[in-house]
């Protein structure tokens, strides 16, 4: 790096060179064991102490079945660009990001729940909306970030991709729908994400690692029964909700191992995958 | 594209009067959308860019004449939310959703159980929605039927597209103070000509544009 001198002993060297004496620093903090069952993933874990953020249309904190937010904001962006997050009294505009969050607090009861509303304020700024809440919530550090949807502007593509890079960087693990439709969308495409389509499995922990990249894993999307607005609950299908199943059990694996980067994290459900180990 | 470059492929589409034969199209893409799914009834949902609405363009089935042409805002609601995220669902006992019945379905005495939306997307834009209401009650959803949604919201959104250039291009005739509009009226009367006659029209319009671009 210009303007740095080299020094082997200074403690703040930089991440990207390994010095012999500094190998020990970086030793790990846990044990890998030889084999990585789902019992060693998430055995006993409800998710208490991660912390999950639904990038949606607004959560009905109220619901029986969403079981109270830590937070809920609902986010605008100001006539210099800057993000403005306000606390959200509206709650959900369109019943989808309730259904997230409950699919969520049924798997990972323990974990805690905010929403960040991107959806809601006006169709035409949507995509600089998104843009900002994901900035917003990478920002909180929240561990686990639901993102359910996707934009086509290519404009965004090289924003969010730098978006996505430095979640991944900062351990914010970003869960995204992939399209299922024959467009060119983003986030979800970027290796930085864990990209998740949909099985017909009934069951809520089934999930397929796709060795045929860049849908990365498959989740429970089909005949779901969700939360809703007013209350209620419903039956849904889609691969948004497919990626809160992934993004709960994600939640389960880092209560339990709150130490896994994204890469780590990721390793851990390739191999508790149900095609993988996940049967054993 | 430009203003103009627009103009010229409306003059080549011919597109005076094509408004109502896209019309058509999405009538039978709606058609048959409900048709194969077995459905109650379908619909294409279109924004207006202008007062951020979402506009019934084409309605087959239940509620057929009450919805058509109604707007509601395109922030909010489930086909809000499939315009903004770009993402297709499907959604089974939607009377329980009070906030879609009291917005669409109350004005028209209809109110679906069922509903399986997917944006009808373009290029980068996200033109509207396509939505499929009530499917047979006893069948489960599945995959398939979410492919074949996307390939039927695939179909319509080169066929509103066509549409919404056309209609553009119709617009850029109207406020042209009538110089093109004498060019356009040309192409469309000379395209609707017997063969036989049509090739002489053709023919006549040539050595017309010869003399004139010499």
């Amino acid at each position: 790096m210009a303007g740095h001198g080299w020094d082997a002993s200074h403690a703040a060297l930089p991440a990207w060179s390994l010095p012999k004496d500094a190998v020990e620093r970086i030793s790990l903090p846990s044990e890998w064991p030889e084999r990585v069952t789902r019992d060693w993933a998430w055995g006993e874990s409800t998710g208490e102490g991660a912390r999950v953020c639904i990038l949606d249309s607004g959560v009905e904190a109220s619901h029986p079945l969403v079981g109270g937010l830590e937070s809920a904001v609902a986010i605008s962006v100001g006539e210099n660009d800057e993000v403005i997050a306000e606390e959200d009294t509206e709650g959900d505009v369109s019943g989808h990001g309730t259904a997230c969050a409950g699919i969520v607090r049924a798997l990972a009861p323990g974990c805690s729940l905010s929403s960040v509303r991107v959806l809601g304020s006006s169709f035409t700024g949507s995509g600089g909306v998104l843009l900002a809440g994901l900035r917003y919530a990478i920002e909180q550090e929240f561990d686990v970030i639901n993102m359910s949807l996707s934009t086509t502007k290519k404009p965004f593509a090289g924003v969010l991709h730098e978006l996505a890079d430095s979640a991944y960087f900062r351990r914010s693990v970003l869960v995204a729908s992939a399209h299922n439709m024959p467009v060119e969308s983003y986030p979800w495409r970027f290796s930085s994400v864990i990209s998740v389509g949909s099985h017909e499995e009934p069951e809520p922990l089934a999930f397929f690692y796709n060795p045929s990249p860049p849908v990365e894993f498959f989740g429970r999307g089909v005949n779901v029964q969700v939360p809703w607005l007013g209350g209620r609950a419903l039956t849904v299908s889609g691969n948004s909700f497919a990626t809160p199943h992934m993004s709960a059990i994600c939640a389960l694996i880092l209560a339990k191992h709150p130490e896994l980067t994204p890469f780590q994290l990721k390793s851990v459900l390739y191999l508790t995958a149900t095609n993988v180990g996940g049967g054993r | 594209m430009s203003e103009k470059s627009e103009l010229q492929a409306a003059v080549a589409a011919g597109v005076i009067g094509s408004e109502e034969a896209f019309r058509g199209l999405l009538a039978a893409i709606v058609e048959v959308a409900r048709s194969i799914f077995g459905a109650k009834a379908s619909s294409i949902l279109l924004l207006d860019e202008e007062t951020e609405e979402l506009v019934f363009e084409a309605v087959v089935g239940e509620g057929e004449e009450e919805l058509l042409g109604m707007r509601f805002p395109a922030g909010k609601g489930i086909a809000g939310w499939v315009l903004a995220t770009r993402t297709p669902l499907v959604i089974e006992d939607v009377r329980e959703d009070p906030r879609f019945a009291t917005d669409v379905a109350e004005d028209t005495g209809y109110v679906p159980s069922g509903l399986m939306a997917a944006p009808l997307l373009h290029d980068e834009q996200s033109l509207g929605v396509l939505e499929v209401l009530d499917r047979p009650g006893a069948s489960l959803f599945s995959l398939q039927e979410m492919e074949l949604l996307g390939l039927f919201a695939n179909q319509a959104s080169i066929a509103v597209d066509l549409m919404l250039r056309a209609r553009k291009a119709g617009r850029l005739l109207d406020a042209d103070s009538g110089e093109l509009q004498v060019v356009a009226r040309l192409a469309a009367a000379v395209d609707k000509l017997e063969d036989s006659q049509r090739e002489a029209g053709f023919r006549l319009l040539g050595e017309l544009a010869d003399t004139l671009g010499e």
